[in-house]
C-alpha cells in the first residue's frame, strides 16, 4: 500500500468518527451530499506530478501526516486574536477556530435587515433555502479530491447572505484561525457567500495561525453574485510557514455582476489555490488579482480559470510574485472564451521577481478562444530587480536595502494600490516594508 | 581641492576604456569635458558615481580628502556627489516625491542632520521646482515614466537642486534638448552655482557651454585627456572639429 492510499484510508476511517459525532445532524438533507462526496473521495486518488494540473506542485509532504479533522474550536481568547484584526474595520468580524465558528470572538454590528453573516452550520440546521440552492453547486467534488474531502466533512464555515438590493458598507472580516498546538489538525472551513440582485458586499477571508506549527487547511469557498451584484473579495493567507493550505474558490456570476478578488499569499509551506469564475450571463465583470510573497522553501501555486461562457463580459487578471531563497511559484491562468462569447474583453498578466539564485517560477498564462470578435491579451515575465533602477536610486544617496524596498513596493504597487479596502492596503504595504528593511 | 583624479584606468568586460585620467577640480569651478563619441566621457562620469560594472585597474580618486573609490555609490552621493544621467532611468511605481524625500533624508541622516518633515520638504521642493520650471504634477508621477526627453533632463537638474551636491556631474544633459529646454536647464545649473560647489559638464557639443560658461575645458580622446584649456578651447573645437584633436594626438595609441 502506498502513502497516498494509506492516507486516504485514514481520512475514510476518520469520516466514520465524524459521522457518528453528527448525531441528529446526519438526518438533514446535507448529509446526502456528504455521503456522495466521501464516496467520490474514496474513488479518487491524490494528485501527483505526472498530472498536468499538478506538474510543478508535489504534495507528497502533505501525505506524510495523519492530520486529525478538527472536532472542536478549542479555547482561544480575544487577546490572542487581537493582533490579527484591522482596527478600522472590525464592525463585522466572524471568527473561526479550527474551522468552527466562535460566536464569542465574533461580532456583527449594524448589518442591514435580512443580511445573514455567521456560521454555515446554523444555516444548515435551520434548513435555509439559500443553502439548498447554492451549497455544493459550484465547487466540483466529483473530480477534485480535496473538494470531495471538504464536502464530505461539511460542518462549519462562513455563511454570508445579502438579500436583493442591500448594500453593506463595511467589510466583513472572516478570520480563520488555526490552533494546532496539541496535534496536527485538519481544518476545513466550508464557506458560502451569496449576494442577491443589486446588492453589494466586501468580504475578507483571512487565514492565520496561533503558532508556527504543522497543520492542514483545506478550504472551499463558493460565491454567487446574482444580477448586478458587486462582490469585493480579499483572501489574505498568512498561515504558518509549516502549514499546508489548499484553497478552492468557485464563483458563479449573474448578469451584469461584478466580482473582484485579491489573493495575497504570504504563508504556508505548500499552498495551492484554485480560483474559478464562470460568466453565466452577459455583461459581467471579473477581476482576479494576486500577490504572493514567499521565501525559504515555500511553494505557492495558483491555478485560475475564467470562463467566458457569455458575450459582453470583461475579465482582468494580474498576479505578481516576489520570491526569495529557494521558494517556488506556480502560476497557471486560463481564460476560456467560448464560441458564444463575442465582445469579450480579457486581460491576463503574471509578473515575477526573483530575489535569489535559487528561487523558481513556473508560469503558464493560457488563452483559449473560440469566438472571433474579442479582445484578449496575456503575458508573463520573470526577472530580477532592475539593476539600472538600483544604481539610479543609489546614485541619489539611497542605500541598498531602502532601494530594494522601494523597488519591491513599486513592483507590487499596481496590484496593491488598487485594493479598495484601505486597511488591507496599508497592512500589505507595511508587510512589504518590514520584510525588506532589516 | 574638491576632487582629484590621478592616473585613473577603468575596464568594462576586459576592455580598457579609461587609460589614465588626471583631473583636478576646485570648489567654485566649472569644468567641461568634451570629446567625440566613444572617448570615455560617460564612462568617467559613471565611474565617479560608482557604477559597479566598471573595474578600476589603476589610479585613485580623492573626493573631499576621502578615497572615493572605496565608497559605495550611495555614500558618494551622501558625501555630495551627484550624477545627472545621460539616460535617466524610468522607475514605474516610485513617485518622484518619494524618491526625493527618501534620498534627501538618507543624506541628512548620513551627515548628522535632522530629517525634514513633510511640510518642510514640500516647501523646499516647490522652491526648487521653479528653478527648472517643472510642473508640480510631475511630482506625483512615477520617476521619469512617460516624461518627455526634456522633462527627464529637467527632472535631473531638479533632483540636483534638491540634493544640493558639492560636485554635480552633468552627463550629456544637453543631448536631445531644444533650445528652450537647454536654456532652462542651463539657467537652473547657473543658479545653483556657488563658491562652495563645482560642476563637471560632460558634453559632445559646444552649444551648452554658451549657457554654462566653463572655467576649464578638457578634451577626452581614447580614454585620455589630450588637451586642456580655458573656455576658448571649446570654441576652437567647434570650429575645427574633433578630427583636429585626433590628428593632433599622436601619442594616443589606436
Amino acid at each position: 500500500m502506498n502513502q497516498s492510499t494509506e492516507i486516504k484510508d485514514w481520512y475514510l476511517s476518520e469520516f466514520k468518527k465524524f459521522e457518528n459525532s453528527l448525531n441528529g445532524e446526519s438526518k438533514l438533507p446535507i448529509h446526502q451530499l456528504r455521503k456522495e462526496a466521501i464516496d467520490n473521495f474514496s474513488k479518487l486518488d491524490f494528485p501527483n506530478t505526472k498530472e498536468e494540473e499538478w506538474k510543478y506542485t508535489n504534495i507528497s509532504p502533505l501525505l506524510k501526516y495523519n492530520f486529525k479533522p478538527a472536532s472542536g474550536k478549542g479555547n482561544v481568547s480575544s487577546n490572542q486574536i487581537s493582533k490579527f484584526l484591522f482596527d478600522e474595520m472590525e464592525k463585522s468580524l466572524l471568527v473561526f477556530v479550527n474551522g468552527q465558528f466562535d460566536e464569542k470572538l465574533s461580532k456583527i454590528k449594524n448589518l442591514p435587515d435580512g443580511v445573514v453573516a455567521g456560521s454555515i452550520s446554523n444555516a444548515i440546521k435551520e434548513k435555509s433555502l439559500v443553502i439548498e440552492k447554492h451549497l455544493g453547486k459550484y465547487a466540483d467534488y466529483k473530480d477534485q479530491i480535496f473538494t470531495a474531502l471538504s464536502t464530505a466533512y461539511t460542518k462549519d464555515g462562513a455563511f454570508i447572505f445579502v438579500p436583493d438590493g442591500k448594500i453593506i458598507d463595511d467589510p466583513i472580516h472572516v478570520l480563520f484561525l488555526t490552533d494546532s498546538s496539541e496535534e496536527n489538525i485538519l481544518s476545513q472551513p466550508r464557506n458560502l457567500f451569496v449576494a442577491g440582485k443589486n446588492s453589494q458586499v466586501t468580504i475578507i477571508e483571512h487565514f492565520v495561525s496561533l503558532d508556527e506549527s504543522i497543520y492542514f487547511t483545506n478550504s472551499v469557498t463558493e460565491i454567487f453574485a446574482d444580477d448586478n451584484a458587486v462582490v469585493n473579495h480579499i483572501k489574505l493567507q498568512e498561515e504558518s510557514k509549516k502549514a499546508f493550505h489548499i484553497g478552492r474558490m468557485e464563483i458563479g456570476q449573474g448578469r451584469g455582476s461584478n466580482f473582484t478578488s485579491y489573493a495575497i499569499s504570504l504563508g504556508g509551506d505548500i499552498s495551492r489555490n484554485d480560483f474559478n469564475s464562470k460568466f453565466n450571463e452577459e455583461g459581467s465583470e471579473c477581476t482576479l488579482n494576486g500577490l504572493f510573497l514567499i521565501d525559504g522553501t515555500q511553494l505557492f501555486d495558483v491555478h485560475t480559470l475564467i470562463d467566458h461562457a457569455k458575450p459582453h463580459c470583461n475579465s482582468h487578471e494580474h498576479y505578481k510574485g516576489i520570491l526569495d531563497d529557494k521558494s517556488r511559484g506556480v502560476f497557471n491562468g486560463k481564460v476560456m472564451v467560448r464560441q458564444d462569447a463575442q465582445k469579450t474583453n480579457a486581460f491576463q498578466e503574471n509578473n515575477n521577481i526573483i530575489l535569489s539564485d535559487n528561487a523558481l517560477v513556473n508560469t503558464k498564462p493560457q488563452l483559449e478562444i473560440f469566438a472571433d470578435d474579442v479582445k484578449c491579451s496575456h503575458g508573463a515575465t520573470i526577472g530580477q530587480l532592475d539593476e539600472d533602477s538600483m544604481f539610479y536610486l543609489k546614485s541619489r544617496g539611497i542605500g541598498e536595502e531602502t532601494a530594494r524596498t522601494i523597488l519591491i513596493h513599486a513592483f507590487a504597487s499596481d496590484v496593491v494600490q488598487t485594493i479598495k479596502v484601505e486597511a488591507i492596503k496599508n497592512y500589505i504595504e507595511e508587510i512589504l516594508t518590514k520584510r525588506f528593511n532589516n | 581641492m574638491l576632487l582629484e583624479i590621478k592616473n585613473l584606468h577603468a575596464n568594462i568586460e576586459g576592455k580598457e576604456i579609461l587609460k589614465g585620467i588626471d583631473l583636478k577640480v576646485n570648489a567654485g569651478e566649472v569644468h567641461a569635458i568634451m570629446g567625440p563619441n566613444g572617448s570615455g566621457k560617460s564612462t568617467l562620469a559613471q565611474v565617479l558615481a560608482g557604477k559597479e560594472e566598471y573595474e578600476i585597474t589603476q589610479g585613485e580618486v580623492i573626493f573631499k580628502g576621502k578615497n572615493l573609490l572605496e565608497l559605495k555609490p550611495e555614500d558618494r552621493a551622501r558625501e555630495g556627489m551627484f550624477l545627472a544621467f545621460q539616460y535617466p532611468v524610468e522607475i514605474p511605481g516610485v513617485s518622484n516625491t518619494n524618491l526625493l524625500k527618501t534620498a534627501l533624508n538618507e543624506k541628512r541622516k548620513y551627515i548628522g542632520e535632522e530629517e525634514l518633515d513633510a511640510m518642510e520638504f514640500l516647501s523646499l521642493i516647490k522652491k526648487r521646482m521653479k528653478l527648472v520650471e517643472l510642473d508640480e504634477s510631475l511630482l506625483r508621477r512615477s520617476v521619469n515614466e512617460g516624461f518627455s526627453g526634456g522633462e527627464k533632463k529637467r527632472n535631473e537638474i531638479f533632483q540636483m537642486a534638491v540634493l544640493e551636491p558639492l560636485l554635480g556631474i552633468l552627463d550629456e544633459t544637453d543631448s536631445g534638448l531644444d533650445i528652450d529646454a537647454l536654456r532652462i536647464v542651463a539657467n537652473g545649473v547657473n543658479k545653483l552655482k556657488s563658491k562652495d560647489n563645482a560642476t563637471i559638464v560632460v558634453t559632445h557639443y559646444q552649444r551648452l557651454l554658451n549657457y554654462i560658461v566653463p572655467d576649464f575645458v578638457h578634451v577626452l580622446y581614447k580614454g585620455k585627456i589630450v588637451k586642456s584649456g580655458g573656455k576658448e578651447l571649446a570654441l576652437e573645437l567647434e570650429d575645427k572639429g574633433y578630427d583636429w584633436v585626433k590628428e593632433d594626438s599622436p601619442l594616443v595609441e589606436n
